[in-house]
Order: C-alpha cells, then structure tokens, then sequence
C-alpha cells in the first residue's frame, strides 16, 4: 500500500497535491472523495482526516491533512527538483512568505467570490444580491493587486526565474473565481501572461485535466447534493459569505 | 547593520516571533512598531513592507496616508533581504541560525505535523481568537459605542470549536503538538491564544489539559521571557487612556464596522 490522496477535483488545494503529483511522476493512488455526496463526512474518511477534509493522505499508517503540509511531505520524500521548494535560504523564505499569506487573502476571497456566484444561488435557491456580489469581488481585486505588485512583481514566478510551489497554490485558487464567471485574467496582462507560464510549466494538458471538473462547475443543480447536506452547506455558506 | 525585527508585541505573531528568538539567543535589534500610532498614520512604515497597501475592504489607496492596519508586522529585515509573514520569518530564523531540532524537526513525519499545524491555523484559531481583542477592547475604545455582546459569541463559539478540533486532532494525549517536545507549533497557537486571555476571555478556565499545555511551553520557552512578551496585552486595559488621534478615529470606523458585521 502507497502513497493515497484523499481528493476531490472541485477543491483548489486538491488540485495543486493532483497536479504536484502527476508533474513529478510521484507514484499515489487517487481516493476519491465526493464533497457534494458527503464522503467526507464518512466514518471511513474521518479515519484519515479527523477534521473531515480534503485534501487528506495517508502513506501507510501515516495520515496528514493540510496541502501545504502534503505538498512539503512530497517534496521532501520524493526528492523533486530543488525549485519546487529551493534550497536557497532566501528564495524558500518568499516561497514560505507567500504559502501563509495566500491563506485570509487569495485563497480567502478568491473561494468568497466561487461561493456567492455559484453555490450560494444554488442551494438557496434564491437570486445573489448584487451588491453583495460586487464587495466580494472588490475584496478580491484588492489582494490581486498586492499578489502583483508584491509577490509577482516583475519575475516570471513568485521565488524568481523558476516555478514553485508558491505559484501552482496560488493559480489553482485563482481558477476558482475563474470557473465561476469572473475573468480577472482578462484586463491582468501580466497576470495572463503569469499563468501561462505556469500551465506550461506543469504541463498545459495536466492542468487542463485538473480543472475539467471545477469549470463544469456551472451545470451542478441542487439536487446532485446530498439532501442531507443541503441545510449544513448553506449554514456555513451564509456564515461565510456574510 | 545586524538583523531587524520590527514588532508590535500587541500582535500574535510578533509575539512568537520575539519569544522564539530570545529563546534561542538569537541577535537581533529590536523595532518597536506601534500599531495604533505608526502605522495607520503612516509616520513609521515598518521596513521591506515595500510599498503601503491598502486595507481589505477599500478600493481607493490615498498613497502615504493609507497604510493597512496589522499588516505591517512582523517583518524582518537582514541586510537587504526583508520578509514578512510569522511563519516565513520563524522559519527563516530556525534555519539560518541553525536551532535546535526540535523546533522545526528534521524527521520527515514530525516536521510534516508542524506543518500542518502551522496551516491550520491560520483558517480556525487565528480566525477567531484576534477578533476578542477587537470585540472587547477596541471597538468600544475606538466607536465609543458599547461592546457587542452577540458578536462576542459568536467569536467565543466559533474559538471553542477550533478548540476543541485542537485539543482532539493536534494535541489529544501528547505533551506537546508533535509529541514530546515543543516545536514552532505550540509557540504559535499559545501566543494566539493569550489574546482573549489578555483581554478577559480566559479559554483556560474550564480546560485543564490546555492549561497544562500552556504551562509547559511557557516552561520550555523560559516563563519570564513568556510574561515580558506578554505584558502589553496583559495590561491591555491601559490602551483606554491613550489619547486617540481623530484622524485615527476616522480611518478605523470602516474597519471596524466589518468586523462587526
């Protein structure tokens, strides 16, 4: 028994450990965990993830949650090139300083922005208020402009002249908002021209793979989610996009 | 010119940041950035913060005078290399000062716990914990307007359920996160918890096994070093007689009105 990843495709954190994985031929066995079908409140998967979330991995009796966490234990044991996660004391500090800013910020209103457009109509079955829509939206076009003017600034990836770990966690947040309807690529040139880089550096058709099911992401309805769930989701999603 | 360390000991992770490289003999000067003065008036940006960022929540920069509230510190300057971000620094620090094992552990697994400690943090005991300073102490200070005691609720709700994941997943029987000695985990969750302590909200109280944790970090870090850290949020009270500049006043209301919605 292997190395397994617990994930589920519709999850930016999922796809970066996916796409980390496959890129680096680092050998797992994919475990598929339906978030809208409630898999990841089974009892089976709280055996690997107390928390009840994806991603979660287990390499024999070893069980991790967190991707940042899976992402260094990779790195780490399966020895991938030093850029990933450079040696250099420096250019590892600004891989670091970006994987706990991410956190409050892109990752933060980048999920509010995917939350209010698609699964918050969805489950209330109700018309999203504009306004609403447009502060959280606002609240992202704010720490874009900071992840350009501060982290990107004018290298071709956040630690300098090879990609990182910090830049596959960052666009695969940023796709979420994406493959909700917000093109915040479209008048962000150096942004676009960012993430092609990015995409070719892990591999265009991988990334593409990665993503199919997030950009479907429009066509779910309501009644693909567990009943169950329905009232829980939208508990916490009013909790969170308040 | 030696490393920088430019805190305000009001915050968390500047407090981590002080304790740990104390604890580690680690050679520093010390600059004091006062949030609530310097910052916000934007007199004494703190160093490699680079440019001045706007705060979350408004869309317009007014250059010099807007300078993001709490966004400043830590930060650390070494030579021309400047960084922010606690856990970027406090890695930073273990590495380049070679310290002991334990804080950051080369064994694959622990240091993968410490890891994952340090991530899931940010999302659940740091989403709640800050706010009981904001609730208690500041907003009244700075709006004049009574402490809102529902939304104290909800804060001290959603900090005993990540409490409880804590105690459950990350700490369960073990003396420390990783297991028998302290890491850079335990030094980030207890200062973040000193903050509702520091302004009345003892989570200690009824949790005797946190409490027995707390007492050994504070044992392993050197508990005068950990109450010198924490003097400013235990005399936090004081913070009412500051004179509070109206330009100060006027650039917080919005702020403040978010986090209390």
């Amino acid at each position: 028994m292997g190395l397994e990843l617990y994930l589920d495709l519709l999850s930016q954190p999922c796809r970066a450990l996916y796409i980390f994985a496959r890129s680096n031929n680092i050998p797992f066995e994919f475990k598929q965990v339906e978030l809208i079908k409630g898999e990841h409140k089974t009892e089976e998967f709280q055996k690997v993830n107390l928390l009840m979330k994806v991603p979660a991995m287990r390499d024999g009796s070893f069980t991790l949650a967190e991707s940042i966490a899976i992402l260094l234990y990779m790195v780490r044991k399966f020895k991938t090139p030093d850029h990933w996660y450079p040696s250099d004391l420096q250019k590892r500090a600004r891989v670091d300083e970006y994987l706990s800013w991410q956190h409050v910020n892109i990752r933060g209103k980048g999920s509010k922005v995917f939350l209010m457009k698609v699964l918050l109509p969805l489950l209330t079955g109700q018309p999203l208020p504009p306004e609403k829509l447009e502060g959280a939206t606002e609240e992202l076009n704010v720490v874009l402009k900071q992840f350009e003017d501060k982290f990107l600034q004018d290298k071709p990836f956040i630690a300098g002249s090879e990609i990182s770990l910090a830049d596959l966690i960052a666009l695969v947040e940023l796709m979420q908002p994406v493959c909700s309807g917000y093109e915040l690529f479209e008048e962000r040139p150096k942004l676009a021209a960012w993430r092609r880089r990015v995409e070719e550096a892990v591999g265009k058709q991988l990334f593409q793979e990665a993503h199919e099911k997030i950009l479907n992401a429009k066509n779910l309805t309501a009644d693909k989610i567990a009943p169950e769930l329905m009232e829980n989701f939208k508990h916490q999603l009013l909790k969170q996009t308040t | 010119m030696g490393l920088e360390l430019y805190l305000d000991l009001l915050s968390q992770p500047c407090r981590s940041i002080y304790i740990f490289a104390r604890s580690n003999n680690i050679p520093f000067e010390f600059k004091q950035v006062e949030l609530f003065k310097d910052s916000v008036l934007g007199k004494k940006p703190a160093a490699g913060s680079g440019s001045e960022q706007p705060h979350a929540g408004s869309s317009n920069s007014e250059g010099a005078g807007k300078v993001s509230l709490l966004k400043k510190v830590p930060a650390l300057k070494d030579g021309d290399f400047t960084l922010a971000e606690c856990t970027a620094i406090l890695l930073y620090l273990s590495r380049k000062y070679n310290t002991p094992d334990h804080w950051y552990p080369s064994d694959i697994q622990k240091r993968a716990q410490v890891d994952e400690y340090l991530s899931w943090h940010q999302a659940n005991i740091r989403a709640n914990a800050p706010k009981t300073m904001w609730i208690k102490v500041l907003i009244p200070l700075f709006t004049g307007q009574p402490l809102p005691s529902e939304k104290l609720q909800e804060v001290m709700e959603g900090l005993s359920a990540s409490l409880k994941q804590f105690e459950e997943r990350f700490l369960q029987n073990k003396a420390f996160i990783i297991g028998s000695e302290i890491s850079l985990a335990d030094l980030v969750a207890v200062v973040e918890l000193m903050q509702p302590v520091g302004v009345g909200c003892d989570i200690f109280e009824d949790r005797p096994r946190l409490m027995e944790w707390r007492r050994r970090v504070e044992d392993a870090v050197g508990k005068e070093l950990f109450l010198q850290a924490h003097e400013m949020i235990f005399n936090i009270k004081e913070l009412s007689n500051i004179q509070i500049h109206p330009q100060l006043k006027e650039h917080l209301a919005p702020v403040l009105m978010k986090i209390l919605k």
